[in-house]
């Protein structure tokens, strides 16, 4: 597959501005500025990237629990994300739904989804819905190893490919489900395995390594969007952080996390690649890396002025017509 | 023997090393049991004093509720983890068409002793998905009993009245209770379901409650003793089967009821005690039966409008006064119990 230069850039740009927003939150999460649970991406922004970069703007997403890179990567605005991860009134959600629940249904963002498998049936419906609408969007439902044991996962898959349906799943296994390591818990060998059983594609990528997945990811949404039906793209990932913020991390060593950080880094390789190849100078990347920090601090001292909710406000938004 | 004050999520893990050691049918099935001792830290010691009888399962609720019930109609006590409360929905068909219909639809030939664990509640901004006390699906459901204390001897007791009851028991434990310690008795006890109890004597207005509320309409009191209001909180425990006897003890005394509840108003436990309190007890009432309870919405995210969706003590008072003021004559309750002497 050609890949343009300046998409090459825009690839390490959203890798980067996925990093220095996680890192920034887990910093404003432990100076307790942000309230409930915070799961952070960090490790696995090649894969969450390399998948959103195969679509359109009017395309969908799900998103999960782990959610704030596939929501920056679809084009969401970070500092209306830090405000919601505030409560703020300004957020994506008003402040209802925190970090874990962000969406901006505008950029075809339908939410991150608290339920552990609770957005593949969800996306189910939008391929019916699109098939009805007689449009060629395609929705991207993404989700972890753990995901893949649900029900609601085989059921989904199932239906998408007896319907051909317009979907791309993508499971990001960064190799745990909180406590419980994949490798013990997914029958069968892999997720992408799965996929023969329902008669539909299904691959295995080098999830640190962001034009694999691209590459992989962008044959799956073009199936799909041709009406060719479901794919399953599963991107071998790692998570450097706890499961949440404050985690205490008894189930692993610390010599697991550091070996990927120093031999996978999915933003360490493809700076290093794209100096190699001349396209980026070692300086320009450096240059990437003090824009986004700069940009992020304003996004998320924007959250951090906006007002809060009135206690009232809690009240609105639950119908449409009260 | 002495007593020692544990945490309810250490009352809960004794409880169920207690259990185990006299018991080898009970194991505990569900979501990341033993890596680090269960999420709440409720189940510490336990997988290396019984490792084969903690199962870490894959993320799939339905079959490890499902797997409960299978296991309980074949000779074992499942302790099912459910996690939070809030994924019970994922497994619906498994409590709801199964685990309470089963014994009483194939004309009592099964027992299901098996306990269905779910910590509930909100106040930690976890937003709509994880917060929710859900305990009036199951009331609703006959076939299911449900328990919800607070005190960690509560707890202790009542892990190990559910673990050996011989029926399916749905077991509510606050969030926000887990690291909440008091004292339990070193000496073995098990507290029967179905039994209420007075957290604290009055005589002017029954307080009934149960889990993290309790807490609340304790420190309530306080504040209503300044009021000249001496209230008798009664911590419910078991909601089904209820201990009507005690309710209606303290309310023919006091003549005043209020429920108070975490859970949303409407359709809430609270509808149902104030029904049966009006059916039954109608003639001592002075005043009407009030709940208070969580506003009818979900959870939201952001900790000012979640304080205000939760019921909070100033609530609780208003719920008291609202009880307590416009009161009918004595002259219309013949019965009523006159303890004003
Ligand atoms: C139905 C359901 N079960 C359990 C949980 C609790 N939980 C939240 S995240 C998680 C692990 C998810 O693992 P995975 O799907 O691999 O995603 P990852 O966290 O690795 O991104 C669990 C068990 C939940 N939120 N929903």
């Amino acid at each position: 597959m050609k890949i343009s230069t300046d998409k090459k850039i825009s690839l390490l740009k959203k890798m980067v501005l996925i990093r220095v927003f996680e890192e920034k939150t887990e910093a404003l999460y432990h100076q307790e500025l942000i309230p409930g649970f915070v799961h952070l991406s960090i490790g696995q922004e090649a894969s969450t990237v390399g998948s959103c970069a195969a679509l359109r703007p009017d395309d969908y997403i799900i998103s999960t629990h782990r959610g704030h890179a596939h929501i920056l990567a679809k084009g969401a605005e970070p500092k209306y994300m830090f405000a919601e991860c505030f409560g703020k009134t300004t957020g994506y959600c008003k402040g209802k739904g925190g970090s874990m629940h962000i969406a901006d249904f505008s950029k075809g963002i339908l939410g991150a989804n608290g339920v552990v498998g609770g957005g593949f049936p969800i996306m189910t419906g939008a391929g019916f819905s699109i098939k009805l609408r007689n449009t060629d969007q395609v929705g991207m439902v993404f989700f972890g190893d753990g995901a893949s044991n649900r029900g609601t996962f085989h059921e989904a898959v199932n239906m998408a490919a007896v319907f051909k349906l317009p979907i791309v799943f993508v499971c990001e296994n960064n190799q745990w489900a909180s406590t419980s390591p994949a490798e013990k818990m997914v029958a069968g060998g892999s997720v992408a395995n799965r996929a023969h059983a329902y008669g539909i594609p299904g691959f295995i990528t080098d999830g640190s390594n962001v034009l694999k997945v691209l590459e992989a990811v962008q044959e799956a949404v073009e199936r799909a969007r041709s009406g060719r039906g479901p794919t399953i793209v599963e991107n071998e990932t790692f998570r450097y952080k706890g499961h949440f913020e404050g985690d205490r991390q008894k189930y692993r060593t610390q010599d697991e996390i550091q070996h990927y950080r120093m031999h996978r880094d999915p933003i360490d390789r493809f700076q290093t690649v794209l100096i190699e190849e001349g396209v980026l100078t070692k300086k320009a990347v450096a240059a990437i890396w003090a824009e986004t920090k700069t940009f992020i601090d304003e996004a998320a001292q924007y959250g951090l002025d906006s007002p809060l909710p009135k206690p009232e406000d809690a009240l609105k938004d639950l119908f449409t017509n009260p | 023997m002495g007593v020692r004050d544990l945490s309810c999520s250490l009352a809960m893990a004794e409880a169920l090393m207690e259990e185990m050691e006299q018991d080898e049918t009970i194991f505990i099935i569900g979501e990341d049991l033993t890596a680090q001792g269960g999420i709440f830290g409720q189940f510490r010691g336990l997988s290396k004093k019984f490792p084969d009888r903690l199962i870490d399962t894959p993320i799939s609720e339905t079959s490890i509720v499902g797997a409960g019930v299978g296991a309980a109609l074949t000779g074992m006590r499942p302790f099912i983890d459910m996690h939070f409360a809030d994924f019970v929905t994922t497994a619906m068909d498994e409590i709801v068409n199964q685990m309470a219909k089963i014994r009483y639809m194939f004309g009592g030939q099964a027992t299901l002793p098996l306990v269905l664990w779910a910590p509930d509640g909100g106040g930690i901004s976890a937003a709509a998905q994880h917060s929710q006390c859900l305990e009036s699906w199951i009331i609703h459901t006959p076939g299911l009993k449900v328990v919800a204390p607070y005190e960690p001897a509560d707890v202790k007791g009542l892990i190990k009245a559910a673990i050996r009851d011989d029926d399916p028991v749905v077991f509510f434990q606050h969030k926000r209770l887990f690291n909440w310690t008091g004292p339990v008795t070193e000496e073995e006890y098990v507290i029967p379901l179905g039994k209420a109890a007075i957290k604290r004597p009055g005589k002017d207005i029954t307080i009934l409650t149960y889990s993290r509320m309790t807490y609340e309409c304790m420190e309530a009191s306080r504040a209503l003793v300044q009021n000249g209001i001496d209230a008798e909180i009664i911590d419910l425990r078991t909601l089904c089967p209820l201990d009507f006897e005690l309710i209606a003890q303290s309310v023919k005394k006091t003549q005043h009821a209020i429920v108070v509840h975490e859970a949303c108003l409407t359709g809430g436990f609270g509808a149902e005690l104030a029904a049966r309190i009006n059916e039954d007890l109608f003639e001592y009432l002075r005043g009407p039966v009030v709940r208070v309870a969580a506003k009818d919405v979900p959870m939201p995210f952001s900790p000012v409008m979640e304080k205000y969706v939760l019921p909070q003590i100033p609530d609780i008072l208003a719920g008291v006064d609202k009880a307590m003021k416009n009161k009918r004559p004595d002259t219309n309750i013949p019965h009523a119990v006159n303890n004003q002497t």
